[in-house]
């Protein structure tokens, strides 16, 4: 399911080359900025988020196509792996435990999950009440969502990528400048088939997207061996 | 052995229901006290007489159990390590709305700190004050890796159900949540005071245990809403073996504590961030009791 338009002309390489890891191209779609993405990515095949223009956050959450209540664990996922930094081999697990995908390349090394999303009513204390109006994260999470018969129960910690968040010795944490740049990708393989609903980030009061958002670019890759 | 040619005493229903019945008034280490007031003194000694005459909750949960109960808005209530082994996972859902909940992303976010102490926000993912952790002698908590889980637990301990010697904090949470009226999908992240974590610059998460016997935690609730506890291991508990203490639940009504936090007299002057979330439950408490 999908309404995404194409937004941006493609990059010179072709979508194979573009691709983190080899494999058939399957889908190949560009989000919108500010907008929603979702797609059921099958067992083996291969997602690579393309940051088309540097530092845009991905605001991505994972559930099992098969049993939405089985949904990815920010907390799980920190625990088993004991690093609160998602990057190359980092298993993304759901709250049953259970692997629902991992992370196969990265160009980028650090990828945020204890930052949770945007909302409109978390934006009146980070920015002030002059901020709820803005579109947010968490619309694009509920109304994508309801596509696949999810609702507002069914969103917890999420997935960033793309974005920046150092704890500091005393505990002081925050989005702070990104390390991506224009082009940069980082490609997850589904352990299971997983539906993958995704928030292109529209928040414009943090660095977490240059304060500027930006297009991003969706291809599924099937391993040839898998054909 | 004698043999006999008594029945046995619960072969009827005559003795069934006298048996049950000499049952009542015995007391266990770990139960809750109803009514509130008939606590042990070992529990409520150190409250101050105003709490004691508005007590509501009076409770010790023990290791591997959980507990739930709805208190209204001014409630303070103070958890109590008090043998020094406990981890309590906390979730919050406000009374009335279940939908809404404690969110523990924009509680470590928008006061901009990872690990919670005294005069941290607890807030709701409708962007409102649910609670503040007033008091915290503890200072050894954890937002950020939740509870375990049953395949977790049985490949730790070989077991976590709820019905065995090593539950799951996942499966009390979960069944906390079904006595709501709640499922499975509403089972949140979940935060856990008295066993700490701490991130290294690398972003590795190392597990720091808890602060020793007699650390408590008061929470002032700004919403009427269900605190949900459930008493269980930490996931990065390095402890080979299923190992933890009782938790000693107490709640008093505060109001006035309402009023001096939001003076800025009870954790010091609030933050804008906490500023915001207090004047947005206020707001909506404004709204829905106008008469």
């Amino acid at each position: 399911m999908n309404i995404a338009t194409e937004t941006r002309a493609p990059v010179n390489a072709t979508v194979s080359q573009t691709a983190l890891v080899a494999g058939s191209v399957i889908l190949d779609e560009y989000v919108e900025a500010r907008g929603p993405w979702s797609a059921v990515i099958a067992a083996g095949d291969v997602l690579t988020i393309v940051d088309l223009e540097g530092n845009q956050a991905v605001d991505c959450l994972l559930y099992a196509a098969e049993d939405t209540s089985v949904r990815y664990s920010a907390a799980v996922t920190i625990a088993a792996q004991r690093s609160i930094v998602l990057t190359t081999g980092s298993v993304l697990r759901s709250d049953t435990g259970a692997p629902l995908m991992t992370v196969m390349a990265d160009e980028v090394g650090v990828h945020d999950t204890i930052g949770g999303a945007c909302s409109q009513e978390s934006n009146t204390l980070r920015y002030g009440q002059h901020t709820r109006e803005q579109h947010a994260c968490v619309e694009n999470f509920l109304i994508e969502g309801s596509r696949w018969g999810l609702d507002k129960r069914d969103l917890v910690s999420n997935i960033n990528w793309f974005m920046n968040v150092p704890v500091d010795p005393d505990g002081a944490l925050g989005i702070v400048d990104g390390l991506s740049a224009p082009g940069k990708r980082v490609a997850l393989r589904a352990d299971i088939d997983t539906l993958v609903l995704v928030s292109n980030c529209p928040q414009i009061n943090n660095p977490c997207n240059g304060f500027n958002p930006t297009p991003v670019r969706m291809i599924v890759t099937r391993p040839e061996a898998a054909l | 052995m004698t043999l006999t040619t008594e029945a046995p005493a619960t072969a009827t229903t005559a003795g069934a229901r006298a048996h049950a019945r000499e049952q009542h008034g015995s007391a266990a280490d770990t139960m809750r006290h109803i009514p509130a007031t008939s606590a042990p003194e070992r529990l409520t000694a150190d409250l101050p007489d105003s709490a004691k005459e508005h007590l509501s909750w009076a409770e010790s949960v023990a290791f591997g159990r959980y507990t739930a109960l709805t208190l209204a808005r001014g409630s303070r209530i103070r958890l109590s390590d008090t043998e020094g082994d406990a981890c309590v996972h906390v979730l919050l859902y406000r009374t009335g709305a279940l939908h809404e909940r404690l969110n523990v992303a924009d509680t470590v976010k928008v006061p901009w700190q990872a690990y919670p102490t005294a005069g941290h926000p607890l807030l709701s993912d409708a962007g409102r004050l649910m609670a503040t952790i007033v008091a915290d002698t503890s200072a050894s908590h954890d937002a950020l890796t939740g509870a375990t889980t049953l395949v977790g637990n049985t490949t730790r301990y070989g077991a976590g159900t709820a019905h065995s010697s090593s539950p799951a904090g996942r499966e009390l949470l979960t069944l906390g949540a079904l006595k709501q009226g709640l499922g499975v999908r509403d089972v949140a992240p979940s935060m856990s005071l008295f066993k700490g974590i701490r991130v290294d610059p690398d972003g590795g998460i190392r597990f720091t245990g808890g602060a020793g016997p007699g650390a408590a935690v008061d929470i002032l609730l700004q919403m009427d809403a269900v605190l949900l506890l459930a008493n269980t291991a930490h996931p990065l508990d390095p402890r080979p073996a299923f190992t933890g203490t009782a938790v000693d639940v107490l709640a008093w009504h505060a109001p006035e504590d309402l009023d001096l936090l939001a003076a800025g007299h009870l954790v010091g002057p609030l933050t804008p961030e906490h500023r915001q979330a207090l004047n947005n439950t206020d707001h909506d408490l404004t709204a829905r009791n106008a008469r």
